[in-house]
């Protein structure tokens, strides 16, 4: 019985999955403020926040049809109409004004480069530091196929934004998206296949070291025995936007082209939005499948995967490719929307920068993961700045520092406290996977030993 | 008969591997071009030499940084690249407001010798403090938070020696003389270079015997074997990891010295360049293995010089960065206990 008793005191059972704190905060708080902030009215926002905190407390609302549907709708309408009310949304207090559009779309493919990487880390824990380089990959696919980089060839396929006797090759970009998921996630196999065999730390190692050989071949890259791959520093441009051509447009009205067309940011906007959709689909769906399972259960303990039959190269060169096809779809896109590719975008801070979002949110936690980047991807392009802004105007660095400050040029060093803080307090993340925080807090336990005896 | 015939039968052969063949292929077509290179440019090559020893020894003083923590705790102390960088830059700081380009003779070495001791404590100061603050916390974690940890740490350190000498290069003054010790093959071998020499050496023995015959050097051994056996035999274990990242720390303040000294400038990105650098050369060598870091660090450096600077169908300085992790991940592959380590669950 005593002997029964320590067991279960040194290993929680998995606990019912309830709602976390933040995420019921946010569920209420959000759309309450967006009320108040459309409306202006603070009594319409408070009685919004009463209805959903009812609809959370009523008991029978999850057992209702569609009822686990409320929470992901509500937040996927708000996030599709974002561009129809961001112009009259207040400021907030510090942060200063909303994201614009067009930080928004940044916003939406640093989620879907998380949401990839996620899968690599969050469901399969195999930590890698060298996510740039599938970026990197997907964006010099883009570059390959759809701008006027090979100037000797003349191929069109559906290209817009040029016209039929302009050079080089151009592919519609819609292709260009899943031929650089395509061949990203081969190019995640062919690094996979001889760095899987290593574990924690050391594949984390080798990882980086592609991650940084991809910016320096991607600098060097002008003159690759002879042949122009990626025309070296100056970067490929201009990259052709996506669109549907003449012939769509005119049969159903769909835009002929991104760039030109009256409100093109709001395409790309809802265009990324769409790929983040996709994204999160399918990283449920991998969760929740055979495959996913196995990530899972490599994760927490590889040694008793393999004794349970689960493959372990085969399953950790599918997570590596899952993740890598849509870190790549990602790069191809931001490729798009920025018209340009350029090796100083892919270097070891980027992957850092990725991992942070990860970890931040909480790995292999979809909502966390979009939560974490989000919020750093909104904090490195508008936030910090914002909040120097205000820093400086109302003299709280003249208070604290005695002289303004020029909060971006701290950005490094805010990630870094983020990581170790995170790690050293909440190593689960913000929005937590109850599974994944049973399994940080099992070895840090009450009765745990004084020092541990082996932990891999 | 018949049982000897068995026992000839079941002695294990050699079975070459294609793996351990392409590995070879490798190495020996390494040692082909530097031979065609030799012959072609022997004065080139005698002068490469020299300077991949100095770059050489300055790496494998810091890959020792690594592998001291990595034998104790199972932690790549990603930081450790940043603590450097530090140092060199409170290197600079010294040589420039001590004016020691104007002194020369023996006043200078005294000036060197403690800004030798004040680096080392500087940057063992911090690497302590890091260990404190962030990994001690999480030693019972999952091996992936403290790995994230020291990430964020380096962050950190970066961000510090951003802000406390701006984004450019800061260049210290040239104080070592430049004189000729010896020539070799017509290549003066210079007081410079040599200092680099003159410097590891003894900080190396030094280390050796602080490792191999002291008590404390027993306990660090005893704790990187055994954590909790170690504890049970009155080590005390928390001492013992902080007064390793001590250690690891003067060396990285050492390294930084010379660093700063020989290549006269220092910038806040050079701590995570050399940083992974080194780690390649404490992996090449045998993580954990200090003669291997020594030697992982020489090999790097002959590697990276030879690169740089030999005319014969050499890649040249734009591509090291990616040839030292070339070397990496073909060492992970090939060979993951390095030169001289011991296979390890994590690379099998």
């Amino acid at each position: 019985m005593k002997l029964l008793d320590t067991v279960r005191a040194r290993r929680p059972a998995l606990k019912r999955e309830t709602m976390p704190r933040a995420k019921k905060f946010a569920i209420v708080g959000l759309p309450a403020l967006f009320v108040l902030a459309i409306t202006g009215s603070a009594s319409l926002g408070l009685i919004v926040a009463g209805l959903i905190l009812a609809a959370l407390y009523v008991p029978a609302w999850h057992v209702l049809p569609l009822g686990k549907w409320i929470v992901p709708l509500t937040v996927i309408v708000l996030a599709v109409l974002y561009p129809f009310y961001q112009p009259n949304l207040f400021d907030v207090l510090v942060f200063g004004n909303f994201p614009s559009i067009d930080t928004g779309v940044t916003m939406l493919i640093f989620i879907m480069m998380a949401l990839g990487l996620n899968i690599v880390v969050g469901y399969a824990g195999l930590l890698d530091l060298g996510y740039v380089a599938f970026y990197a990959m997907g964006a010099y696919t883009a570059a390959w196929f759809a701008s006027q980089h090979f100037s000797n060839v003349t191929f069109h396929l559906g290209g817009v934004g040029v016209g039929p006797e302009v050079p080089g090759i151009h592919v519609s970009i819609w292709l260009v998206l899943l031929i650089a998921g395509i061949i990203t996630a081969f190019t995640g196999i062919v690094i996979g296949f001889p760095t899987l065999r290593l574990r924690g730390d050391y594949l984390a190692i080798v990882t980086l070291g592609f991650g940084e050989i991809m910016p320096q071949i991607a600098n060097n890259g002008d003159n690759l025995a002879g042949f122009n791959v990626t025309n070296g520093p100056q970067g490929i441009n201009p990259i052709d936007p996506p669109g549907f051509g003449d012939s769509l447009n005119s049969a159903v009205g769909l835009p002929t082209d991104f760039l030109t067309s009256p409100n093109s940011l709001r395409l790309f906007y809802w265009t990324a939005l769409g790929l983040v959709l996709f994204t999160v689909f399918c990283s449920v769906r991998l969760r929740d499948s055979r495959l996913g399972r196995a990530w899972i259960a490599i994760r927490e303990d590889e040694t008793a995967a393999a004794a349970m039959g689960v493959p372990l190269m085969r399953t950790k060169t599918w997570a590596y490719a899952a993740g890598a096809f849509f870190g790549g779809i990602a790069g191809a896109y931001y490729a798009s929307f920025k018209s340009g590719t350029f090796p100083a975008d892919f270097y070891f801070n980027i992957s850092v920068f990725i991992l942070c979002m990860v970890i931040l949110g909480g790995m292999g936690s979809i909502w966390g993961v979009i939560v974490g980047a989000a919020f750093l991807s909104y904090l490195n392009q508008e936030g910090l700045a914002n909040i120097g802004a205000w820093m400086n105007k109302n003299g709280v660095s003249d208070a604290v520092f005695g002289k303004d400050i020029d909060v971006p040029l701290y950005t490094s060093g805010i990630f870094g406290v983020i990581l170790v803080l995170t790690m050293l307090f909440r190593p689960e993340g913000l929005i937590p996977s109850s599974r994944r925080k049973a399994e940080f807090h099992e070895g840090v336990a009450e009765h745990a030993p004084l020092y541990d005896v082996e932990h891999e | 008969m018949a049982t000897e015939q068995a026992s000839i039968r079941v002695r294990p052969g050699y079975k070459p591997d294609w793996l351990s063949i392409i590995g070879i292929a490798l190495v020996v077509l390494f040692g082909i071009w530097l031979l065609i290179n030799f012959i072609k440019t022997p004065a080139d090559f005698y002068d490469l030499f020299l300077i991949g020893l100095t770059n050489g020894a300055i790496y494998g003083l810091v890959a020792i940084g690594y592998s001291l923590v990595y034998g104790i705790l199972e932690l790549i102390n990603f930081a450790h690249g940043d603590v450097f960088m530090l140092g060199g830059m409170l290197v600079a700081t010294m040589t420039t407001s001590w004016a020691l380009d104007t002194k020369s003779g023996t006043v200078l070495w005294l000036f060197v010798v403690l800004m030798l001791l004040i680096t080392m404590a500087f940057c063992a100061t911090i690497n302590t403090t890091i260990e404190i603050v962030a990994y001690r916390r999480l030693r019972n974690a999952p091996r992936l938070a403290p790995l994230i940890t020291a990430i964020g740490m380096s962050f950190i350190l970066q961000n510090i020696g951003l802000i406390w000498k701006g984004a450019r290069p800061t260049s210290v003054p040239d104080i070592l003389p430049h004189g000729t010790v010896f020539t070799i093959g017509g290549v003066p071998y210079t007081w410079n270079r040599f200092i680099v020499i003159l410097f590891t050496v003894p900080v190396l023995l030094s280390l050796m015997w602080l490792v191999q015959k002291t008590r404390q050097g027993k306990a660090m051994r005893a704790t990187a074997q055994d954590r909790e056996a170690a504890a049970m035999m009155g080590i005390s274990v928390n001492r013992t990891i902080s007064f390793t990242f001590f250690i690891a720390g003067c060396m990285a303040g050492a390294a930084a010295l010379l660093y700063a000294l020989y290549f006269t400038n220092i910038r806040y990105t050079e701590g995570f360049r050399v940083g992974l650098i080194a780690f390649t050369a404490a992996v090449l060598g045998g993580i954990g293995n200090l003669p291997g870091a020594v030697l992982g660090g020489l090999v790097i450096g002959f590697v990276q010089a030879f690169n740089e600077g030999l005319g014969w169908h050499s890649p040249g300085s734009d591509w090291t960065q990616s040839i030292v992790f070339g070397i990496l991940i073909l060492i992970l592959v090939f060979r993951p206990e390095g030169l001289l380590g011991e296979r390890t669950p994590e690379g099998a």
